[in-house]
């Protein structure tokens, strides 16, 4: 028996549609499988994780639907970082550094929540005050994505690494102002700022559900028809998929990676400042989780398209919720999430080839009339 | 802090032998990667997935040799892993290897909290060590005894080890094969080296290379497992071999100065300084980030020194170039 494989001419959108379930089944499948080797049973997890993402029927005909604005909350920052970092994919400028900008985006918005209210800079409109935190934390994000940019367009220095060190870096400044520098002097000795006031709170919408949410569905909103429909957009797309077009066609590269990095570096800024103002109320532990690495699996798996990367935020939002939630009933790490994520990058990577190629099983001889 | 003191130089040295092994084991394995023209991204993942089966084979079998082998085979088949989707089935090498550091760091995390005792976490846990092995009347050398002679078993195996790569690497008949895949796949594939065969070879071999590097970590360096226990190693790895530019003896060098800045760094901790201890952890990567941009200054270097031509890109025998 042999293979022959040969590139596919132009693939269906039902073959794709096959090849990503397919991948994503198999990645459940892996999962499932490392499970069933720690001694854990894979289908009783599942359904649990699928409880906690979404409730239980009995939960919705109470009217409680504490499960599923669960998800939504982790979404929120999930989608707004996944744009981020979409964008930037788009024209092939590997933004892994997400995760920090995001973090620089919420140590800006919570400067400002803190300390604007002692230069006079305080509105007593919430509105007006958390669209000054926001634009701080859009400035901050911004700024520590420019770095890299800067360093890649005068330098051309490998932007991967040096925005994934810019992660670490951010984190311990943090980790540095919640412990040390800002830290609330009558909060008992407990690491983090004192509670930001009233006027700089996102509302909420239900259970722990805030207004970050519409924030979250104007930037998709945003970043789509930037892609899409302006020039701008043209000519991230032209630079990602064609470089030495995009030069023949006079497109100044270096000015794009620079004004796609602020705007990315930006976009995952203002999601940790919706993070802050909508579910901590303060800068304290826990806001590195993660949605800066989860948000490369989302956009990949989105194909960069802005609205497949909102719909999919969700549904990985929902995995990281059903962990959490395995962990606090069953006593299972919440990490399953995340081996979950890896695993469906590296399927839907692998199934790519599927979508390219046809292959062919060979049964017997055939080499004799060629 | 008596900073022209032979004392204190020996001890920040000594530190950074330690600190450095891990970092020398990832380097030369992914400088065996690239070289053979396959990057492979996923260095943290593999060295954290080593890091905590090596831990925990030690821990349940309390022999380190049993860690230390595990940690090799575990980092190999995570490298295998982005073998088949980059060189066999055609997939972005970039996406990959973030898609291996991703899947690592998710499924070590998960393994720790599962591979104690019965299912409980790991964390916390004192099992065997690596011991520093003094050798006998040389290690009893003014200063430089202790730096070069009272180590681990894995650091002396690495004075073997790095001279022995470069050497294959640069003077032997695979090594001139390795290097012609990693420059150019099509002449390679025309004097008759399987190009897919012996790319598998050397990027499993530099997931071994990154697996041994976590192992280290775990047993020797910090010994335990905790979350964080690579903290970014694997990245600094990937920098270090452009800065060493492809060459392994060079990424000694590199390693040393890294771990340099951890000692330096522990030591200023130690006698307590006005600095925060935030801001001296945030050296290292400071460092990388200013390595690299000097080292990719000088780019016509650096192309002179041995980045391989075919770096990041699939060989299909079918296409023309």
């Amino acid at each position: 028996m042999k293979f022959s494989v040969e590139p596919r001419i132009e693939a269906t959108s039902s073959l794709r549609f096959v090849v990503m379930c397919t991948s994503i089944l198999c990645a459940f499948m892996f999962g499932g499988l490392i499970m069933a080797i720690v001694g854990v049973d894979p289908v009783d997890t599942y359904v649990a994780m699928l409880e906690g993402a979404i409730g239980r029927s009995e939960d919705w005909n109470d009217g409680q639907f504490y499960s599923i604005t669960e998800t939504l909350v982790k979404a929120i920052p999930l989608m707004i970082t996944s744009l981020a970092v979409g964008v930037a994919f788009k024209m092939l400028f590997w933004n892994i550094g997400a995760e920090g900008q995001l973090v620089a985006g919420a140590m800006a918005g919570s400067g400002v929540a803190l300390f604007a209210k002692d230069y006079g800079l305080q509105s007593t409109y919430a509105v007006i005050n958390i669209v000054l935190m926001c634009i701080a934390g859009v400035m901050g994000g911004g700024l520590w994505a420019i770095v890299p940019a800067f360093l890649k367009t005068k330098f051309k220095v490998n932007e991967i690494i040096t925005t994934l060190m810019f992660n670490y870096v951010a984190i311990l400044w943090y980790q540095y102002l919640f412990n040390v520098a800002w830290k609330d002097p009558d909060g008992m000795g407990f690491p983090g700022t004192a509670k930001f006031d009233g006027i700089w709170i996102l509302g909420r919408i239900s259970g722990r559900l805030h207004w970050g949410l519409g924030i979250a569905l104007v930037s998709g909103l945003l970043v789509w028809i930037i892609l899409d429909m302006s020039k701008w957009g043209y000519e991230i797309r032209v630079i990602g998929q064609n470089l030495k077009a995009a030069l023949y066609g006079g497109i100044d590269v270096n000015r794009n990676v620079l004004r796609v990095m602020l705007f990315s570096g930006g976009l995952a800024g203002l999601a940790g400042t919706v993070e802050v103002s909508g579910v901590s109320y303060s800068l304290q532990e826990g806001l590195n989780v993660g949605y800066g690495y989860t948000a490369i699996i989302v956009s990949w798996l989105s194909r960069l398209n802005p609205i497949a990367i909102m719909i999919v935020s969700v549904v990985f939002a929902g995995i990281m919720v059903g962990g959490d939630q395995i962990q606090m009933t069953m006593g299972l790490p919440s990490s399953v999430a995340y081996v979950l994520q890896g695993a469906m990058l590296f399927f839907v990577l692998g199934g790519e080839f599927f979508v390219r190629y046809r292959m062919t099983i060979i049964i017997g001889q055939r080499h004799a009339d060629s | 802090m008596q900073i022209v003191d032979i004392a204190f130089w020996a001890s920040v040295l000594s530190i950074a032998m330690a600190a450095g092994t891990s970092l020398v084991y990832a380097a030369v394995g992914e400088i065996f990667a690239e070289k053979s023209g396959v990057l492979n991204l996923g260095v943290e993942g593999m060295m954290i997935m080593g890091a905590v089966t090596g831990f925990a084979a030690a821990y349940h079998s309390g022999n380190v040799l049993i860690g230390v082998v595990t940690g090799g085979i575990v980092g190999g088949f995570m490298a295998l892993i982005h073998c088949f989707v980059t060189i066999t089935l055609l997939a972005d090498q970039v996406v990959s290897g973030l898609a291996v550091t991703l899947l690592g760091g998710g499924l070590a995390s998960f393994l720790g909290q599962r591979l104690g005792v019965d299912g409980t976490p790991l964390v916390g846990l004192i099992g065997p060590r690596l011991l520093e092995i003094p050798i006998p009347y040389m290690s009893d050398i003014a200063y430089i005894g202790d730096v070069l002679f009272n180590r681990d078993m894995m650091t002396y195996l690495l004075y073997i080890v790095v001279p022995l790569v470069a050497f294959y690497i640069r003077r032997t008949r695979p090594g001139l094969f390795l290097r012609a895949v990693g420059e150019n796949p099509q002449a390679a594939d025309v004097m008759g080296v399987d190009v897919v065969k012996c790319r598998y070879f050397y990027t499993v071999m530099g997931g071994v290379f990154a697996g041994l590097g976590g192992v280290h970590l775990s047993l020797s360096y910090t010994p335990g497992w905790t979350e964080s226990i690579t903290g970014g190693r694997g990245w600094i790895a990937v920098a270090l071999v452009i800065f060493a530019t492809w060459d392994p003896i060079r990424s000694v060098f590199g390693a040393l100065l890294f771990g340099g800045v951890n000692a330096i760094q522990f030591r200023m901790q130690a006698v307590g300084t006005n600095v925060p201890a935030a801001l001296l952890n945030m050296l290292p990567y400071l460092l990388t980030i200013v390595v690299l941009v000097i080292i990719t200054y000088f780019e016509g270097l650096r192309k002179k020194l041995g980045a391989p031509d075919a770096l990041g890109l699939p060989y299909i025998r079918e296409e023309r170039v």
